[in-house]
């Protein structure tokens, strides 16, 4: 390991962390937009962060010590998904840890700490939402897994960094499989980012909300990191997303001239991807908490269609 | 002239004047005039295919061997025997107040059109017509099964057409895979369908194919001939369509598509070695028999029962034709003609009957001897002849059967003798207190026609005992054709 | 990868679509919106035949194509959607059959279909020789939908993309069958489509709704 690449992918690290919010600000600017509202500025989150972190906690009187690690645990674990999710280049030195497995293993983890935190505290609101998060999450991940192994099948290898590379430096060509993945990975995310058909993110006090029921006992530091790392999430399922199905244009060496001209491009592919989420999000309504099974069920039933068109159409060819 | 244009030209051309001109008082003559047209075109046509050998018909569109040809006289005589019944048969339907006029001008068009489409499809050369004119059959006659309206009949022919269209699709498919093993020794030409070339080249075609190919047409058309399991719609579809439907549905359309296997099993058995097609066809037509033997005893309903009996006599073929060989095949032929002519005498008469009590419950069919002599006897004799009693023709062709599985297929003879008991017990039981018993019913204000009832019963009789030389030969010819 | 040609890859991609859409109109539960995914399927059907057509040069096919969109795409939808207007069946909603199940049980049947078309695509020499096996996944869900369905509508669209499969089966296996099976077929399914139409009447008549489970009267005992 160099001592290059080791910067490199401390650079990557740092434009994820100040990307991420950056990223939730422009999806809620498109949103009011698109809702015909006054758009709070691009760098709301940014203020929230700020206001967060310089409160005081307060802990509610049953806390254990797993409530108050669980958030810099989230946030570590979100961290470590950017990190290896390949947005500048495929050859940083966490590329061989960065299997996709792996990956979903994190945000498994992730999940299971913030579920747990929620139900620590006793309320009613936390257990409820942490039970319709392990329900989601329960659903959401095998049909994660069966994208990421459509995409696997094309590449011959699970490490995100050879599936990038092979499907970035393919000649064009049309893949059906990876249209079924690509929309099935959409449902996913937007069942994981807890936006709108699952769950509602402007919202703060509904009974169907699943997300902000979680962190509802959170405040001061402990919130903004939470706030912090789901906008991390956001960003990388995003950087997942553009690197599975849009990969073209990230550069596998580690040199920063490389690393520098690849900023721009992934800008603005975020920046097409927030408003896309943004579109989706303003014309579909919420469904019922009942419907995601079935939601998710579909999603699970086109990354198995993917990965069967994918054996059948075009292996032997 | 040529025979064969009128053969098929009678049914069409009647079929659609009666569409049009249905509600004449002449038009029940005309149904039977054209039937005995299309009678005297294919007897002619027989004849003539008989002394000079197969021939084609508009290019190599239609082809007439001993095969089919055997089958379209049987075909056109059926239909004939039909219409004559028929004609009187309406009629009391029409003053009982079941049926309307229009709704006899439909049936009289559709059962001159089902007559073209069968014996479009007995002597297509080309298989993808062959399927088109099957499908075709099958919709001319759903709309002749719900002919009365009633819910029942609405369900029956509901479900013929969906389970048929079902069944007729996996054929479709069938179909499509044999065009492609064809096509890839006959190359991409017109005439990779047309039998007449395949059965040149059947030894090349690709046996994977073949064997995908017949499993899916053998379940498709083995739907239509009402193989078991997908049996379903042919009971409810004969016990709730007029008479004369259930007659030449179970006597001739079943016939029908047992031809289509048999013309695809050629093929199959040229490309497949081992037997494959025969062994599949013997286990389906085992199972078919059983089956339906078991279920006859549980009827309530006589048409129901007949209908049972139909499924029972086409798995005996489907199960003598997968035995192959020259004999089998030829018990199989004669099988399949005594029983096409054995069971529309007995719908005939059974129709005659339930019109005359007013009911199809066998439990409320009782001295149909008392009512009338002639019915009567006729259902008795058709019951005999039907389970085989010696000397009807059923028995000549059963026997030969049994002697042959006990030859060469020793393993199948204790199901075939126990289904045969089975299905005689129930049938014989059942028929027994209709035709002698006590009972209370009314005349016809329309004398029935007897005479189609005795003159199948005759010619099933006299070939039982005696069979001419003439149609040996005849036979013969066909069953060497099948290999 | 590179051997596969581009018109392949847009053959695959359509045969995906129709794959697809074959799904979407086993879950779904609504009798318009379950028409129109039918009207697309044939639209789909259409433009991959006649990709087909152009790039094997084989011009019935261009016949055939413009037979399916004018047939499949356009005709029998319209006649499907006046029924169901003329009946006043709109709101017909399958309300009893366990949706994810079937979905379940169609991707096992996708799995047979391809493992059962595999051994005979690989005998095949067409440009389009990898769609068999959606061809028959196709058939297999539209006999799937068949059986499932309790409302009329439904079983006759699932009838008619039965048909469709077999017509993609037919393109994909052979470049087509000859013109005069393929006129004859089309032939059949549009009188087949006019009797069922004749036929809702009469059900309708007997029984005020279009729900097969009133007719289930013949059993045997």
């Amino acid at each position: 390991m160099n001592i290059i690449g080791l910067l490199a992918q401390l650079f990557a690290i740092a434009l994820a962390l100040f990307l991420a919010p950056l990223l939730t600000g422009w999806v809620n600017q498109c949103r009011a937009w698109l809702q015909s509202r006054t758009a709070p500025p691009l760098l709301q989150p940014y203020y929230m962060l700020h206001k967060l972190f310089n409160k005081d906690v307060v802990l509610a009187h049953g806390a254990s010590s797993l409530f108050r690690f669980a958030p810099f645990i989230v946030f570590g674990c979100m961290v470590l998904a950017c990190a290896i999710v390949p947005t500048l280049s495929t050859d940083l030195p966490f590329a061989p840890a960065a299997d996709t497995i792996a990956l979903v293993g994190v945000f498994g983890l992730a999940r299971i700490f913030i579920a747990l935190a929620a139900m620590d505290v006793g309320t009613s609101f936390g257990s409820l939402g942490g039970r319709r998060e392990m329900l989601i999450g329960f659903l959401a991940e095998p049909a994660l897994l069966m994208v990421i192994f459509t995409t696997a099948l094309i590449s011959q290898s699970t490490s995100v960094a050879t599936i990038v590379e092979t499907l970035a430096q393919r000649e064009f060509a049309i893949y059906p499989s990876l249209a079924f993945a690509g929309v099935a990975f959409t449902f996913v995310s937007f069942a994981e980012n807890a936006r709108v058909p699952v769950d509602n993110p402007a919202t703060h006090l509904e009974l169907t909300m699943i997300h902000e029921a979680m962190i509802l006992e959170y405040s001061g530091r402990h919130l903004a990191l939470l706030e912090w790392a789901a906008s991390l999430k956001l960003y990388a399922y995003s950087c997942l997303g553009l690197a599975l199905f849009f990969p073209w244009g990230i550069p596998n060496g580690d040199s920063f001239p490389a690393l520098l001209a690849a900023i721009p491009l992934l800008v603005f592919k975020l920046a097409i991807g927030g408003s896309l989420l943004a579109i989706i999000e303003t014309v579909n309504a919420k469904m019922r908490i009942f419907r995601a099974p079935e939601y998710l069920g579909t999603a699970f039933l086109l990354a198995v269609l993917g990965l069967l068109v994918r054996l059948l159409l075009e292996t032997r060819v | 002239m040529d025979f064969f244009i009128l053969m098929l030209g009678f049914p069409l051309v009647s079929g659609l004047l009666l569409t049009v001109f249905g509600e004449r008082a002449w038009a029940p003559n005309l149904n039977i005039v054209a039937s005995l047209g299309t009678f005297l075109a294919s007897a002619l046509l027989t004849v003539e295919i008989v002394a000079y050998g197969p021939r084609f018909a508009f290019g190599e569109m239609f082809f007439i061997d001993s095969l089919n040809v055997f089958f379209v006289s049987l075909t056109a005589f059926v239909g004939l025997t039909t219409s004559i019944f028929s004609s009187p048969y309406m009629k009391n339907e029409q003053e009982h107040g079941r049926l309307s006029i229009p709704r006899l001008r439909l049936y009289k068009s559709m059962f001159q059109l089902f007559m073209f489409t069968m014996l479009s499809a007995l002597t297509t050369n080309n298989l993808g017509v062959l399927w088109v004119a099957m499908e075709a059959a099958t919709l001319t006659t759903v709309l002749l099964v719900s002919l009365y309206r009633t819910p029942a009949s609405l369900e029956a022919a509901w479900k013929y057409f969906i389970l048929c269209g079902v069944g007729i699709a996996q054929a479709l498919f069938g179909t499509i895979l044999l065009y492609f093993a064809a096509e890839r020794v006959l190359g991409e030409t017109g005439n990779a369908l047309l039998w007449t070339h395949l059965v040149e080249v059947k030894g090349q075609l690709e046996p994977t194919i073949m064997a995908l190919s017949f499993i899916f047409l053998l379940v498709g058309y083995g739907t239509k001939v009402g193989l078991a399991p997908l049996h379903n719609w042919l009971p409810d579809a004969h016990a709730e369509g007029p008479t004369p439907v259930s007659a030449v549905l179970s006597g001739l359309l079943l016939n029908v598509a047992l031809y289509a296997i048999l013309r695809c099993k050629v093929l199959a058995d040229g490309a497949i070695p081992g037997g494959f097609a025969g062994n599949l066809m013997m286990g389906f037509g085992l199972f078919t028999l059983v089956t339906a033997a078991f279920f006859l005893s549980r009827q309530k309903d006589i048409k129901r029962m007949f209908a049972y009996s139909s499924i029972e006599h086409m798995g005996i073929v489907t199960f003598a034709f997968g035995m192959g060989g020259a004999v089998a095949n030829f018990a199989g032929l004669l099988h399949m003609t005594m029983h096409s002519l054995t069971k529309s005498a007995i719908f005939f008469a059974v129709g005659h009957a339930t019109q005359k009590t007013g009911t199809q419950l066998m439990e409320d069919i009782r001295g149909l001897i008392k009512i009338n002599p002639v019915i009567g006897w006729g259902l008795m004799l058709g019951t005999l002849a039907i389970l085989g009693m010696p000397p009807f023709g059923v028995f000549a062709s059963e026997f030969m059967i049994l002697t042959h599985a006990m030859k060469y297929h020793p393993w199948a003879t204790p199901i075939l003798l126990t289904a045969l008991g089975v299905a005689f017990a129930a049938i014989f039981g059942k028929v027994q207190p209709m035709v002698f018993g006590e009972t209370h019913a009314k005349p016809l204000p329309h004398a029935p026609a007897i005479t189609p009832v005795f003159v199948h019963l005759s010619i099933v009789l006299m070939i039982g005992l005696y069979i001419p030389p003439y149609l040996t030969r005849w036979f013969h010819e066909a069953a060497r054709m099948l290999g | 990868m590179s051997a596969v040609p581009f018109s392949a890859q847009i053959i695959n991609l359509f045969a995906s679509v129709i794959l697809l859409l074959a799904f979407a109109m086993l879950g779904q539960r609504r009798v318009m919106p379950l028409i129109n995914l039918f009207a697309y399927q044939g639209l789909v059907l259409a433009m991959s035949t006649a990709v087909v057509a152009f790039t094997t040069h084989q011009h019935h096919l261009y016949w055939s194509a413009g037979l399916t969109l004018l047939l499949k795409a356009l005709l029998l939808p319209w006649i499907l959607h006046r029924l169901v207007r003329r009946l006043n069946v709109k709101w017909d909603v399958e309300s009893l059959i366990a949706i994810p199940t079937t979905m379940l049980v169609g991707v096992g049947l996708v799995i047979v279909a391809f493992n059962v078309a595999l051994p005979i695509s690989q005998l095949s020499n067409t440009i389009t020789r990898g769609t068999l096996g959606i061809a028959l996944a196709t058939v297999m869900l539209a006999f799937l939908m068949m059986i499932t369905r309790t409302k009329a509508i439904p079983q006759v669209v699932g009838f008619l993309a039965m048909e469709n499969g077999l017509f993609l089966a037919a393109t994909s296996a052979t470049y087509g069958m000859p013109m005069v099976v393929e006129l004859g077929i089309a032939l059949d399914v549009l009188v087949g489509a006019i009797i069922l139409g004749v036929f809702f009447f009469q059900i309708r008549e007997q029984f005020d709704s279009l729900d097969i489970r009133n007719m289930e009267k013949l059993k045997d005992s």
